[in-house]
């Protein structure tokens, strides 16, 4: 047991390295590193830049286009990029409905998909939850129900994050009657979203930005060939998407350069100084070295072939709840200018006056719009239910 | 990066783990605190048989290497049991500044009995007015010529009733708040002047007060240089730091697995109160707890051996880590037992006392919190 890294780990990641400070675009580091949004475009110009490289997914397998990476190395490229203010590659093509398709897929779709996810050509939107299925997803009622050689889908998806630059939905139907048990009557369809009958229109959040959206199904038809797997088989497969979607959450490489850039700040103020504020910048750092030995510990044992472990479950759990400290720190950090709200300043084409130092004037709206991630991605809840369920046997 | 033991770690954390399960039940270890000396003599026989008291140890000076990563693998299954034999107090306390201070002579003369299972140490450091500080030192020690004389108390001092060899931190120049003029002395615990009142510990171990009046040695006493002592100490409680750290990991296992257990058998309102959403997500959060901890004594141990033993940050974020969590998990056991979680006679309680007690050992958890801050 050690923490060394070796030779060839070291090599690595001066590889990394000097890979990150000649190919990252400048502008769009300098946004990441400052917590600000990012555009469609940014996300799809780094994206094949790293295609180039091959980086673009290193949890695949390598026939399809993985990196065959250690979980050491993942450890590295995660530090690197991070520090760097490379942008996190977006989740939904690459990390969800990849897996699902690569190992669940039949030859033809993952022929048909998988190169576009790789080199961002297509752009992914999950539709899972709807107006009245949150936490309890099984009870969704979108329908698709077989006409021919299609399905005709009706019904409406919620919360689908950064839809409005969707190509393509992977979503959760219902095609089993009433009379079948809600997780056996689920299947899984991937919708090119230029179909007609889809209705996108936009949800704001507490910061004013446009991140989410509701999306309506009115007779929309999809071709059964685009249902992965067997009917009524969805749910087995969409659990499969959580548990990747489960690791990665922990942010800990973000939440790291996140409590650095606090702590730099924070050296100006005279709060630097002050006991209250040092132990709770202490705490949360502190909370956050334990969470990234959990999460080693979580990718060595998925390195050496076992499942992810129980300690993998509470990854998203501490992880959200560091990320939420950290946010409530800058908005203390920045003081009165923690009300101001001029969003228009982060916009790349402003050239105004800018009203209170470095990002300050977005900590805020950051903290608010950070609320969601305890609630996404099952929320902190359930995540604990699912510990007392599936690890304590209660 | 490697996060798996290697075969002789995976070794001795079965060779422990097989002793606590099958020689240390609940009976067997009360009647041991009940005894005279605190401490089965049979059991330190055959921890020196075993080869555990090598484990702290440099391989130059005789022992098994002593890396840490080593010792949280003994120390964690100490945990589970509740193990009251002074392996941390004799071995790492005592046993740790002498490797790092004695001269080849001292360390034949004492270490090689100390791994044997032949000899009980104490090192006496703590005093009552110092809190954490160990620049704070006091207790005098005056040199004149070739003879040193002691004056003065420590407090607490672990295994101080029945050591036979006491390590005294001393004060032989300057004032207390310099980090120079701290020596340790060589005393032999039957000298003339040496006072002990020993006590039980609420955890179910031994220490001892001892007062120090004119007592009077040879100078070659001394262990390490006159004056210098102030960092290899502060290394050495480092070291028994995340000892603790790694028994309050193992002593919390056991206290979460005996609350889920003892939640799934007792019944109140006609169903098992693990049943209760409000208990279970007490006991997940128990759960998490003991996760934290126990990556963040990996991290701790990992990083002193990586370090050549000395990682004060490291070890100060771990032991305000677990010391956080001992008090939640602990606290939470006795809550969620009920009644019965607050008797003598039931297990549980007796681990929510010694994670207690752990708390406040070789630093408590804000002390740690506070030196991690400004490190």
């Amino acid at each position: 047991m050690n923490i060394d890294f070796s030779p060839e780990e070291q090599a690595f990641r001066d590889e990394v390295h000097a890979f990150l400070q000649d190919e990252l675009p400048q502008d769009i580091s300098e946004r990441v590193k400052l917590g600000l949004h990012l555009e469609k475009e940014d996300y799809v110009r780094w994206q094949k830049i790293l295609n180039q490289r091959g980086w673009v997914a290193p949890n695949w397998p390598v026939e399809y286009g993985g990196t065959g990476w250690s979980s050491t190395q993942k450890y590295i490229w995660e530090n690197e990029r991070t520090m760097a203010g490379a942008p996190e590659v977006i989740a939904f093509g690459t990390k969800m409905v990849a897996p699902v398709i690569y190992t669940f897929g039949t030859d033809e779709q993952k022929e048909q998909f998988l190169p576009d996810i790789l080199a961002s050509n297509v752009w992914w939107c999950q539709g899972y939850s709807e107006p009245n299925s949150g936490s309890d997803l099984a009870s969704l009622r979108t329908s698709a129900v077989r006409d021919g050689d299609d399905y005709i889908v009706n019904g409406t998806k919620t919360w689908t994050t950064l839809g409005q630059y969707a190509d393509w939905m992977f979503c959760l139907v219902r095609t089993g009657g009433p009379e079948v048990k809600n997780q056996q009557a689920i299947s899984f369809l991937l919708i090119d979203m230029t179909t007609p009958g889809i209705t996108v229109s936009p949800i704001y959040l507490l910061d004013g930005t446009r991140e989410v959206n509701e999306i309506h199904f009115e007779n929309v038809r999809v071709p059964v060939s685009n249902r992965i797997g067997e009917e009524n088989e969805g749910w087995t497969y969409a659990k499969v998407l959580l548990t990747h979607e489960r690791t990665g959450t922990a942010n800990v490489a973000n939440s790291k350069s996140r409590l650095a850039s606090l702590k730099e700040r924070a050296a100006q103020s005279p709060l630097a100084t002050d006991p209250i504020w040092q132990q709770k910048v202490a705490d949360a750092e502190i909370e956050l070295l334990a969470l990234e030995y959990t999460e080693l510990r979580t990718l060595a044992a998925v390195s050496t072939g076992k499942a992810p472990g129980p300690e993998s479950s509470i990854l998203k759990l501490i992880g959200t709840e560091v990320l939420q400290a950290i946010d409530e720190l800058n908005v203390e950090l920045a003081g009165y200018y923690g009300s101001a709200f001029v969003p228009e300043q982060f916009e790349p084409d402003y050239n105004d006056i800018m009203i209170g130092p470095d990002q300050t004037a977005n900590s805020a709206p950051t903290y608010f719009n950070h609320r969601k991630t305890t609630i996404y991605g099952g929320s902190n809840e359930i995540q604990t239910n699912i510990i007392c369920k599936a690890i304590l046997g209660l | 990066m490697d996060f798996s033991y290697n075969e002789e770690q995976q070794m001795l954390k079965d060779s422990v783990g097989k002793f606590v399960s099958q020689d240390y039940d609940w009976d067997s270890r009360r009647a041991i605190v009940d005894s005279d000396s605190g401490y089965s003599s049979a059991h330190w026989k055959l921890f020196a048989d075993l080869g555990w008291l090598t484990v702290p140890f440099l391989e130059a000076d005789g022992g098994l290497g002593g890396s840490a990563v080593d010792l949280i693998v003994v120390m964690e299954e100490m945990g589970k049991g509740l193990v009251v034999e002074p392996f941390m107090a004799n071995t790492v306390l005592a046993g740790g500044l002498l490797s790092a201070l004695a001269d080849s002579g001292q360390k034949e003369a004492l270490l090689a009995p100390l791994m044997a299972g032949e000899l009980q140490l104490a090192l006496a450091f703590a005093e009552t007015e110092n809190r954490y500080e160990l620049n704070q030192i006091a207790c005098g020690g005056e040199i004149n010529g070739d003879t040193l004389v002691i004056n003065g108390h420590k407090s607490m001092v672990l295994n101080g009733g029945v050591a036979q060899q006491l390590l005294v931190a001393i004060r032989t120049s300057g004032k207390p708040g310099d980090d120079s003029g701290i020596s340790i002395a060589l005393v032999d615990a039957s000298a003339a002047g040496v006072n002990r009142k020993e006590y039980t510990t609420v955890d179910g171990q031994r220490a001892a007060d001892i007062w120090f009046e004119s007592v009077s040695i040879p100078v070659t006493a001394l262990v390490g240089a006159d004056g210098g002592a102030l960092s290899a100490l502060q290394a050495t409680i480092d070291r028994a730091a995340l000892a603790v750290c790694a028994e309050a990991v193992g002593a919390m296992q056991v206290s979460l697995t005996k609350t889920v257990e003892y939640s799934k058998i007792r019944k109140q309102f006609g169903v098992s109160l693990s049943t209760f959403q409000a208990l279970q997500h007490r006991m997940a959060r128990m759960f998490m707890e003991v996760e934290q901890a126990k990556s963040i004594l990996l991290m701790a141990a990992m990083a002193m051996d990586h370090a050549g033993g000395y990682a004060p940050r490291e070890l100060s974020a771990a032991k305000s880590r677990i010391g956080k969590a001992a008090r939640k998990v602990s606290q939470e056991s006795v809550q969620i037992h009920g009644g019965i979680g607050v008797t003598d006679d039931l297990d549980v309680g007796h681990y929510f006392k010694r994670l207690t007690s752990i708390q406040y050992l070789f630093g408590s958890t804000d002390w740690h919190t506070r030196r991690f801050a400004a490190a």
